[in-house]
């Protein structure tokens, strides 16, 4: 839903009056604190599913909130528990399918996403009177979040926060190690299942924002950044979290002050984020790697173990 | 060092080699009653899949001993290794790790799963991966304090990447280290709890010849030096045979245990084979087995053919 019909505010280069400006719309104030809650909590789940290469998973499960949402409209509910119930209901789902095997079945997963799509389609050609058609709930929207619907996402955001803090550590642990982790009691297969429940929850919350097709730029690209930045753990996380916030609101300013849609500024500053940090990694790798041919011989690993056996 | 568990050293060192059994400081949990051994088999047997994989195993590993589970592809290496960590029962016999039941002690184990290598992309470094040996399965994130906790935590992390001579690239991605350098930060995660047992399964698979000794000497050198028992699945004995305690060799459904010299030779291995067997000894002191229905186990590589290599 864009701003298109109407005439585009002002851009003034005055950022007080400009923010003054934006924030005297209560759907606009409504739209940062939603932007904001839904970031953090994409930018944490999102960096786990990159780090688990779940991105198929949490694609499918975008695109489940699409017929979600369509269902709940047709029903005559509030989207909001559309993409809820069906988001979370799909993850039990993907969990139940995958049985006891340590990768979800990517055949399966898809299957499940095709025939929910299929649904969601159809729902919207019942519901004629969804206006706008199926294009707000497929690319996102920022007009008219209301307060109540920014209460909900507080509350499952801080919910899933908790949930993530209390099983972070050992989650981390099952996701690059699962076989030692399991032989040190960490209960890996039922940290899979939770974990996908919160990506459920997750990308329900971001499909309000940058819409289904969109939860990506929330999900994935802020974390693969971040991880593409730096391989600390605590960095890449909290650098993951400041780029989903900084691409939510610079997108949200921009669609303001534009007559161009919201999920298309967001996708473009995380994607234009993520593109800057590989083009900056390959520069310092090509550095180091001029540097350290003319500092080290090749062959140094194995002239170090060699001296390690004879020692 | 506590004196009972010195002289449950002294007492449970039954094989020629002699094993200083050197503690440090924290390390000494009190196991159980005695002169316990580390890991007693008595008569054990395993059924996978109603079959009975090998029967009648009897083993005792008494502390700072290092023993190689040796045997043809097939024949339950590995599933000793799980018996031991109480992922598989038993059918028959008795079990005893650490004086307890299987699975009750495994606090004090470090366990390195057979060879499992981190995909290149994986942004996470090898003293991260290091660290989740020590607190991973601890509830909660730590807290982004300084405490005296964290200072001891990291201590102890660069002491046993020290240990293993992995300091120099312990801050790179893991995904980005060689196959050598990686085995060697298992090891150390492995080692990070300062367990009293090491299960490690084929951990010179698909490492390169340099590597296969520097990894090999490491573990001789973890086992000796700081007295931690150490029982090595491994398809190739070469590697590591000067620095080995005791052997049990798996095979046909049954077993024979006992010094390398005892065990690794044409008669143990024609009888427990039931079938003819020679048994090499190349001038280095490789030994080279030939004449057995499967291909060469105790080989440098499982696909070259027998007697023409070591």
């Amino acid at each position: 839903m864009t701003l298109a019909g109407t005439a585009a505010p002002a851009w003034s280069w005055n950022l007080v009056t400009d923010f003054q400006d934006m924030w005297s719309y209560p759907f606009m104030v409504n739209a940062f604190r939603a932007g904001a809650v839904v970031a953090v909590v994409c930018a944490v789940v999102g960096w786990f599913v990159v780090l688990r290469r779940q991105t198929f998973a949490a694609h499918t499960l975008s695109a489940v909130a699409f017929p979600g949402a369509a269902g709940a409209l047709l029903l005559g509910l509030g989207a909001v528990y559309g993409y809820f119930t069906l988001c979370v209901a799909a993850a039990l789902v993907i969990a139940a399918l995958r049985g006891g095997g340590e990768h979800e079945d990517s055949a399966l997963t898809g299957t499940v996403q095709a025939f929910l799509l299929a649904s969601g389609f159809l729902f919207t050609a019942l519901y004629r009177g969804l206006l706008e058609g199926p294009q707000s709930i497929l690319f996102g929207t920022f007009l008219g979040i209301t307060s109540s619907q920014v209460t909900v996402l507080m509350v499952v955001g801080a919910v899933v926060l908790a949930v993530l803090a209390l099983i972070g550590r050992p989650l981390l642990f099952a996701s690059v190690d699962p076989e030692v982790a399991r032989g040190r009691g960490v209960p890996v297969r039922a940290l899979s299942v939770v974990f996908l429940v919160l990506l459920g929850a997750a990308t329900a919350e971001a499909s309000q924002i940058t819409g289904t097709l969109l939860v990506f730029a929330l999900m994935v690209i802020p974390a693969a950044t971040a991880q593409v930045l730096t391989a600390r753990p605590a960095l890449s996380l909290a650098l993951t979290v400041l780029l989903a916030l900084a691409a939510t609101w610079l997108g949200l300013t921009a669609a303001y002050y534009s007559p161009y849609p919201l999920g298309f500024f967001v996708t473009t500053i995380a994607f234009a984020g993520y593109v800057l940090a590989l083009g900056g990694r390959s520069l310092r790798e090509m550095r180091t790697r001029t540097r350290t041919r003319t500092l080290t011989r090749p062959g140094a690993d194995a002239v170090s173990a060699a001296r390690e056996a004879a020692a | 060092m506590n004196p009972m568990t010195k002289a449950r050293e002294a007492v449970t060192h039954t094989s020629g080699h002699t094993a200083p059994g050197r503690r440090r400081g924290g390390h000494d949990t009190a196991t159980g009653t005695g002169n316990e051994p580390v890991v007693a088999l008595r008569a054990a047997a395993v059924r996978v899949g109603g079959r009975t994989l090998w029967s009648d195993v009897d083993l005792r590993i008494g502390a700072g001993e290092f023993t190689a589970v040796l045997g043809p592809n097939g024949v339950g290496k590995s599933t000793m290794v799980k018996v031991l960590l109480g992922a598989l029962p038993t059918a028959a016999g008795e079990v005893r790790v650490l004086g307890a039941r299987p699975g009750q002690a495994n606090e004090r184990i470090g366990y390195l799963p057979q060879r499992r290598s981190f995909d290149a992309h994986l942004r996470v470094r090898g003293v991260d991966v290091v660290r989740m040996g020590l607190d991973g399965d601890r509830w909660g994130i730590p807290l982004p304090f300084p405490s005296a906790r964290r200072r001891t935590d990291r201590a102890r992390v660069d002491e046993v990447i020290e240990l293993v001579g992995a300091s120099a690239y312990a801050h790179r991605p893991i995904g980005q280290c060689s196959g050598g350098e990686q085995q060697r930060l298992l090891i150390a995660q492995a080692l990070v709890r300062r367990p009293e047992l090491l299960l490690l399964d084929e951990p010179l698979d698909s490492l390169d010849l340099p590597n296969q000794s520097g990894v090999a000497a490491l573990i001789g050198r973890i086992c000796h030096q700081e007295g931690v028992s150490v029982v090595m699945v491994a398809h190739d004995v070469n590697p590591i045979l000067h620095h080995l305690d005791q052997v049990i060799y798996l095979a046909e459904g049954g077993a024979a245990t006992g010094t390398p010299a005892e065990v690794i030779t044409s008669e143990t291995l024609t009888r427990l084979y039931g079938t003819p067997v020679e048994v090499l000894r190349t001038s280095a002191g490789g030994l080279v087995v030939v004449g057995r229905p499967e291909p060469p186990a105790v080989h440098t590589d499982r696909h070259e053919i027998p007697g023409e290599s070591a």
